[in-house]
């Protein structure tokens, strides 16, 4: 069991040559004076993919929208070294909304284009490219609405990459997929992360993100970031706000579960 | 007389005139304008705007046609009345948006009904609630050609952002798309529209040609581009039906186009719901018979 102190001075993340892609240095994040998120200090580099953990209104939201520049920061400092995309949650989207998977893919072009130029050839080519690698060739002339959840999180992937954009922050891309569609999604970002893209994936799944080497903890402020050991019994009951009990699961195995912190307050 | 040349003649009779020619190419071109945009306006969930636009510009017309001014810019200067009024009664506390719009929009309509109804207002006025398609004049044709050319243009060039809206409208910034000026455009885009239309069409019947064609349309395409093109088309052979079953059966002109657009939907949709059921049927798997080992 880690000492208590460690939620006071977060773990730096390990040192390596991979370029830096983003770097935040006591960055507030909020709308208008409001921070509703403070004290971000995080390296992003190259390869890495930081599983982003928090409550529901912790501010992992807050902070993507101030990464993509929607936001401008409360207070601190942000570097951006390079493009931001964002791939959102499949449920946003109008599934009835009449557009093809190549349509959705080919919109990524329209961030680089000025307001008057259509996207030509070019862009056509590379959206079906990007369908390919997301795996999804085949099915570039299906309606979006019409793929399942885990096909149309693909093509927001395929989006991003036709954005051509060195970050890719990702919004809890995993919520709602079955077993199989979720093992795709993990090779994919993993290739992405290969490629030399910089990833910040916000998600629930503690082991999941224990298996991606990088966590950012935010609970209205930055709890932790820094290699996954940083994930103590503390640190994830000061980013959950609740009380953490084992339970040996027979199917399972050992398994950390996170209580409401309202739950021992009566 | 043979079969074929009576339904020639059957075709053209109504075309002799100058008159009804000059209303075929309004049809036309107030037909490929009001599906293009159609197809925005119901995709933007825009219907219940343009329906209050089309209404509350009705006081701007009477008072214009009053007057003796051009109706353009009596329509103009009755939205821009309509949307300072709509602007003000939505800060009224405890009045939700929706009903600040209802109650503008019927204060103004009836101020409107009101002045175009009274014994000493001169006649013809009803024009305006109904439309008065025969009477266009070379102005109102020009200004359909030349909201033709400027719609079909901005749609063209704006088509790959707006379709960023349709799909989601909280990533758009994201993607580099302004969504407020977007919003702005396609609402301008609907107003000058309107303005333009509802002198041929009126203003009970304007939104007919903007909602229905596209709503068939919907039906028969699953990609934004061909459904604006199969839009416009509908619109316009709607139209031009209209203007036939206004000849033949002596019925106005207007209401006729208004009739046939939205039952070419409502038999459109009838038809695609009966062949869907048709599917389900046909491809349900028959059941086990009762007691067949698993």
């Amino acid at each position: 069991m880690h000492d208590p102190a460690d939620l006071t001075t977060p773990t730096p993340p390990p040192a390596t040559a991979a370029p830096v892609l983003l770097r935040a240095a006591g960055l507030a994040c909020g709308y208008g004076a409001g921070a509703v998120l403070t004290g971000v200090e995080l390296t992003l580099r190259a390869g890495d993919r930081v599983a982003v953990l928090g409550p529901n209104g912790g501010g992992k939201t807050t902070l993507f929208r101030t990464l993509l520049g929607e936001l401008e920061p409360v207070s601190g400092t942000l570097e951006r070294q390079a493009r931001c995309a964002v791939v959102p949650q499949t449920e946003r989207s109008r599934l009835d909304f009449p557009v093809s998977a190549l349509d959705v893919a080919l919109m990524g072009a329209v961030s680089r284009l000025p307001w008057w130029r259509r996207p030509g050839k070019a862009d056509r080519r590379l959206a079906r490219a990007a369908l390919g690698q997301v795996g999804l060739a085949e099915h570039a002339d299906r309606t979006f609405g019409d793929l399942s959840g885990g096909q149309r999180q693909r093509v927001l992937v395929a989006r991003a990459l036709v954005q051509d954009a060195p970050i890719v922050l990702l919004d809890e891309p995993f919520t709602g997929l079955d077993a199989v569609s979720a093992d795709r999604l993990e090779q994919l970002l993993l290739q992405l992360a290969d490629e030399g893209r910089g990833l910040l994936i916000a998600t629930h799944d503690v082991e999941q993100a224990r298996r991606w080497g990088t966590v950012l903890c935010l609970n209205k402020r930055q709890i932790a970031y820094g290699h996954a050991d940083v994930l103590t019994r503390s640190v994830l009951e000061a980013t959950y706000g609740g009380e953490i009990v084992d339970i040996d699961c027979a199917v399972h195995g050992h398994h950390d579960v996170v209580l409401p912190a309202h739950h021992h307050e009566h | 007389m043979h079969p074929s040349l009576a339904l020639l003649t059957w075709l053209t009779d109504p075309w002799t005139e100058a008159l009804t020619r000059r209303a075929l190419l309004e049809v036309v071109l107030l037909g490929i304008a009001g599906g293009a945009l159609g197809g925005w306006v119901v995709s933007f969930n825009l219907g219940y705007s343009a329906e209050s636009l089309a209404h509350a510009l009705l006081p701007g017309l009477v008072g214009a046609s009053l007057l003796g001014a051009p109706l353009l810019l009596g329509g103009a200067a009755g939205l821009l009345v309509a949307a300072v009024a709509v602007a003000v009664a939505g800060r009224i506390p405890g009045l939700d948006r929706d009903t600040a719009v209802a109650v503008v929009v019927t204060a103004l309509f009836g101020l409107g009904a009101l002045l175009a109804l009274s014994p000493d207002t001169p006649a013809g006025l009803q024009g305006l609630l109904f439309g008065d398609v025969l009477g266009v004049s070379d102005t109102d044709l020009a200004l359909a050609g030349g909201l033709v050319v400027v719609l079909v243009g901005a749609l063209t060039v704006l088509h790959p952002r707006l379709l960023v809206i349709g799909l989601d409208r909280l990533s758009a910034p994201a993607l580099g798309v302004r969504t407020l000026t977007m919003d702005v455009t396609v609402l301008v885009l609907l107003a000058v529209t309107l303005l333009v239309a509802v002198q041929g069409l009126g203003n009970l019947l304007v939104v007919a040609v903007l909602i229905a064609p596209p709503s068939a349309a919907r039906l028969l395409t699953r990609r934004m581009a061909p459904m604006l093109v199969v839009s416009s088309a509908i619109a316009v052979v709607g139209a031009v039906a209209g203007l036939y079953l206004s000849y033949y059966a002596g019925t106005a002109a207007g209401a006729s186009i208004a009739a046939v657009l939205v039952g070419t939907y409502l038999v459109l949709a009838a038809g695609t719901a009966a062949a869907a059921a048709l599917t389900r049927a046909r491809t349900r798997p028959t059941p086990e018979p009762a007691g067949a080992p698993a």
